[in-house]
C-alpha cells in the first residue's frame, strides 16, 4: 500500500497501538508517531477523595509518554505530543458529566473517537504534512468498488472488535484511516510485539475509562464539578415501581443506569433492577429482572457507513452496549435523522445514552444513540 | 535533509572551545576544589578562574559571584532566599515560571504579591511598578529580556525605583547574558541570576551576582562552600565550561557578532512577515538580537511546529518549560493577545552561529507549512456528535 505519503499513527503507549506503527514501520511506510494529550491525570487530585498522588499507568499519563516515546524511539521514527486537553474536556469529559446529571449513562470512548481520535487527530495529521492515520483498534476497513464506499467491518479477533465504538466514522475519515489489527488476534498482536523486540509486548490491556480514576464515575463528577465551582445538581427524588407505588426516595439520578441491580436502597423479596430514569420528575422506577426487557428502541444522530441512507426497512443485527451480543432486529426510518429497531427477541437494558450499533453480517450498516 | 535550530532561547549547543576547556576536569583535573591538596588546588584555581571571568561579565567583585545550578536555582534563590511572612514581593506576569511558581509558593506562605502586567508592548511600565509599591516591598523581581518575544525590560530604571524605596532587586537575566551587556551596576540590581546553556556552555550550572552585604539565605546547606551562600562540591567542568562560554559570550558582543545577528533575525522576520495574516509580538519593543515572536493567523501553532520540525526548522511555540500544557503563552495572554492568537505563535530563537544559508532554508520551508495549514482550515472531515 506504499506508495511515498505519509501515515500518523495515533500511539497511546499501549501495545496495540505500538505493535500497529511497527507493522506500518515493518512495510517500508514512512511513520510519524503523534500521541494526544487529552487529560492531566493529577488534575482532580486531592479533590473529593480523589488520591492525591493518583496511580498511574493510564491513558496521557506521562508513563503511557514514556512508553509510546520509547517505541518510536526504538522504531527510529518522529514523534510529538499533541495537546488535545481543552478539545477533550469540551468534547467528552463535560458531555460524559452532563449525560450522568441527565440520568442517561453515556459512552466517552465513542465520543472521543468521533471527535478527538479521528477528527482532530485527522487534521493534526494533514496539518504537519501526513496524508492518513493509522490506530490500534480492532476494526477492518475497507473500500468497496461496487458500492463506491468505505466498508467498516468487524476483525479476526471477534473477542476484541472494537467497531461499536466506530459507528460515527463519516467516509471521508475512513478514506483516510488504517487499522492495521484488523486481521490480527490479540495473541498475534502480542507475537508481532515480541517478533519487533516492543518490550511493552506483555503491557496489560487497559479496561477503565481513561479519565476515571478507579472507575469510580461518581467520585469523578463530584471532583470535577468542585473543581469548577458547581454544585452537583439536587436531583434527589421517588424510587418508584412500575406499578406506581412509591417504594422510597433516593439522592439523585446521576447514581443509577438502567440495568443496575446494585445501591438501589430498598430491599425486596426478590431482585429488582433499575427501569427507567426520568430526569424530569426524577424518578428512578425499578422492577424485575424480566421488566427490563424492550422490543424497540430508537436512535437519533445517526451516521451510515454501508449505506448512504437508511430508506427502507432493513433486517440487522442491533448491538446495543460494548458487551452485548447483536440482536436480530428490523431497522425503519422514523423521521428525519431516527430509526427504530424492533427487535425479535426482547432485549434486557436498552440505555439510553449508549450506542446503538446495526450490523450486517460482519459489516457496520451504521449506528446511533439511543434516546 | 539539512537541520536548521531556531530554538535559541530553549538552550544551546556548547560551542568546540568550551568542550575543550572543559575537558580535562572530567578526569585528569578531577579534584574537589575544597580540598587542601594539589588536586584540588587545581580545581580551585580553575573555579577562581572562571570566577574572574564571570565578575567582568557581571562588572562586579570576584566575592560577589556565587556559581550555582542554573537559572531556577537563582530564580528560586532570590525569592526563597529574601522573602518572608509579611514581606511583599513586586514581580511580573511575563517572568519565566522558575520565577511564577517561586512567587505563588512564596503566596501560599503569607508574602504578598503583586504580578505587574506588560503593556500591549511587551514592556513593563516602570510607572506601574512605582504604582505597586509599599511600605513593606521587600523585593522586585523583573526579568532582562523574556524569553518568549525577546523584549528588553526597562531594568535601570526599575533599579532606580529599587534603590529609592529601600527595596532588593532580582533581575532574571538568563535571556539577557551573552546577548545584552550586562553591568550590575548600572542595572542598581541586588541579585541577578545567568544560566550556562543558553549562551553555549553546558546545563545544570549558572551563576548568581550577590551584591556584597544582601542578606540572602542560601537554598541548599551543608559545606561552606561558595562562601556559605551555596552548599555543595562545585561543579568543576561545568564551571569552567561557564566561564569559557562566559568569555566567548563577551567576545561576540565586542566583536560585532551579536549586531550581525540582529540583521540576520531582521531579514527572517521580514520573509515571514510577508506572507499574509502575519505580525511580530512585541516586535515594537528594544529586542534581543536573536529573538523574533510572529504570530500566524488561523494557524495551530502546535501543528506548526511539528510540521517544520518534519521539514528540517526547530522552533517552538513559546516557552520550551511549557510544552504540553494546555495554556497558550502566558507572556503573549498578558500582553494582551487572545488565545487563539497566543496558541498560533510561534518563537524562532537564532543561535550566534546562525548563517544566511540557515536562514534562506527556513524562508523557504516556513511558507509552505503556513500556506498547508492554512489550506486545511477548516478542515473539511465532519465531526459526528
Amino acid at each position: 500500500m506504499s506508495n511515498h505519503t505519509t501515515i500518523a499513527v495515533a500511539m497511546s503507549g499501549g501495545v496495540d497501538s505500538s505493535t500497529a506503527a511497527a507493522m506500518l514501520v515493518h512495510n517500508g511506510e514512512t511513520v510519524v508517531g503523534l500521541t494526544l494529550q487529552l487529560w492531566d491525570q493529577t488534575r482532580l487530585a486531592g479533590k473529593h477523595g480523589i488520591p492525591d498522588a493518583p496511580k498511574a499507568g493510564r491513558c496521557c499519563s506521562l508513563d503511557d509518554v514514556y512508553d509510546a516515546r520509547h517505541v518510536a524511539e526504538q522504531l527510529g521514527i518522529p514523534y510529538y505530543v499533541v495537546n488535545q486537553e481543552e478539545r477533550f474536556e469540551k468534547d467528552v469529559v463535560r458531555p460524559f458529566v452532563d449525560e450522568y446529571l441527565a440520568g442517561r449513562t453515556p459512552i466517552p470512548c465513542s465520543l472521543c473517537n468521533n471527535h478527538l481520535k479521528f477528527d482532530q487527530l485527522l487534521q493534526t495529521a494533514r496539518s504537519i504534512g501526513a496524508d492518513s492515520i493509522a490506530t490500534g483498534h480492532y476494526a477492518v476497513n475497507e473500500f468497496d468498488q461496487k458500492r463506491g464506499r468505505w466498508i467498516l467491518k468487524r476483525p479476526a479477533d471477534t473477542a476484541k472488535d472494537q467497531t461499536y465504538f466506530l459507528f460515527g466514522l463519516t467516509q471521508e475519515q475512513l478514506a483516510h484511516t488504517l487499522f492495521p489489527l484488523g486481521s490480527l488476534t490479540k495473541p498475534q498482536v502480542r507475537e508481532v510485539a515480541r517478533e519487533r523486540g516492543l518490550k511493552l509486548a506483555e503491557k496489560p490491556d487497559s479496561q477503565e475509562i481513561c479519565f476515571v480514576p478507579g472507575g469510580d464515575y461518581k467520585q469523578f463528577i463530584a471532583a470535577y464539578l468542585e473543581e469548577k465551582g458547581e454544585q452537583l445538581p439536587e436531583t434527589a427524588g421517588e424510587l418508584v415501581a412500575s406499578s406506581g407505588e412509591v417504594l422510597g426516595r433516593h439522592e439523585g439520578i446521576a447514581s443509577f443506569t438502567v440495568g443496575q441491580r446494585k445501591g438501589l436502597g430498598v430491599s425486596s423479596p426478590s431482585p429488582l433492577y433499575v427501569l427507567q430514569i426520568d430526569p424530569a420528575s426524577r424518578k428512578v422506577t425499578v422492577g424485575a429482572d424480566q421488566e427490563l426487557a424492550t422490543h424497540t428502541l430508537r436512535a437519533r444522530q445517526l451516521n451510515w457507513i454501508s449505506i448512504p441512507s437508511l430508506t427502507a426497512p432493513m433486517r440487522v443485527r442491533v448491538k446495543i452496549r460494548h458487551r452485548h451480543e447483536p440482536a436480530w432486529a428490523t431497522l425503519a426510518p422514523s423521521g428525519a435523522d431516527e430509526a427504530i429497531a424492533t427487535f425479535d427477541e426482547p432485549q434486557r437494558a436498552v440505555t439510553p445514552g449508549q450506542a446503538a450499533v446495526f450490523y450486517d453480517g460482519e459489516e457496520v450498516v451504521g449506528g446511533g444513540w439511543i434516546v | 535533509m539539512p537541520r536548521v535550530y531556531m530554538d535559541a532561547n530553549a538552550t544551546t549547543p556548547l560551542l568546540p572551545e568550551v568542550v575543550e576547556a572543559m575537558r580535562p576536569y572530567w578526569t585528569e583535573h578531577f579534584g574537589n576544589a575544597s580540598s587542601i591538596h594539589m588536586h584540588g588546588q587545581t580545581a580551585h584555581r580553575a573555579v577562581d578562574h572562571a570566577r574572574e571571568t564571570l565578575a567582568t561579565l557581571f562588572n562586579c567583585r570576584e566575592s560577589e559571584v556565587v556559581f550555582n545550578s542554573g537559572g531556577t536555582e537563582g530564580d528560586n534563590t532570590a525569592i526563597f532566599g529574601l522573602l518572608r511572612a509579611g514581606d511583599h514581593l513586586i514581580t511580573t506576569s511575563i517572568e519565566h515560571s522558575a520565577v511564577l511558581q517561586a512567587a505563588e509558593r512564596v503566596a501560599k506562605l503569607g508574602v504578598e504579591v503583586t504580578f505587574v502586567a506588560p503593556r500591549a508592548s511587551g514592556l513593563i511600565d516602570s510607572a506601574d511598578i512605582v504604582s505597586a509599591l509599599t511600605p513593606r516591598t521587600r523585593l522586585i523581581s523583573v526579568m532582562l529580556a523574556n524569553n518568549e518575544t525577546g523584549v528588553v525590560q526597562p531594568v535601570e530604571a526599575i533599579g532606580k525605583i529599587a534603590a529609592d524605596a529601600g527595596a532588593f532587586f532580582h533581575i532574571d537575566g538568563v535571556q539577557g547574558a551573552g546577548k545584552l551587556a550586562l553591568d550590575v551596576k548600572r542595572f542598581g540590581c541586588h541579585l541577578l541570576s545567568i544560566s550556562a546553556h543558553k549562551m553555549h556552555g553546558p546545563k545544570g550550572v549558572g551563576a548568581m551576582y550577590v551584591r556584597r552585604g544582601t542578606p540572602v539565605e542560601s537554598l541548599l546547606v551543608g559545606g561552606s562552600h561558595e562562601r556559605r551562600r551555596r552548599a555543595g562540591t562545585e561543579n568543576v567542568p561545568g564551571i569552567v565550561g561557564l566561564g569559557k562560554a562566559t568569555e566567548l559570550a563577551m567576545e561576540s558582543l565586542a566583536n560585532g557578532t551579536i549586531d550581525r545577528l540582529a540583521d540576520l533575525r531582521d531579514r527572517l522576520e521580514a520573509g515571514v512577515l510577508a506572507l499574509s495574516g502575519t505580525r511580530v509580538n512585541g516586535g515594537r519593543a528594544p529586542r534581543t538580537a536573536n529573538t523574533t515572536n510572529i504570530a500566524f493567523e488561523n494557524v495551530e501553532g502546535e501543528a506548526l511546529v511539528i510540521a517544520l520540525d518534519l521539514k528540517g526548522v526547530a522552533v517552538s511555540g513559546g516557552s520550551a518549560c511549557h510544552s504540553g500544557s494546555t495554556e497558550p503563552s502566558h507572556v503573549l495572554m498578558a500582553m494582551g493577545l487572545d488565545k487563539n492568537a497566543a496558541r498560533a505563535s510561534l518563537r524562532f530563537s537564532l543561535m550566534k552561529t546562525a548563517t544566511d544559508a540557515d536562514v534562506d532554508f527556513a524562508l523557504q520551508v516556513v511558507p509552505q507549512a503556513v500556506e498547508r495549514l492554512r489550506a486545511l482550515s477548516p478542515v473539511a472531515a465532519g465531526t459526528l456528535g
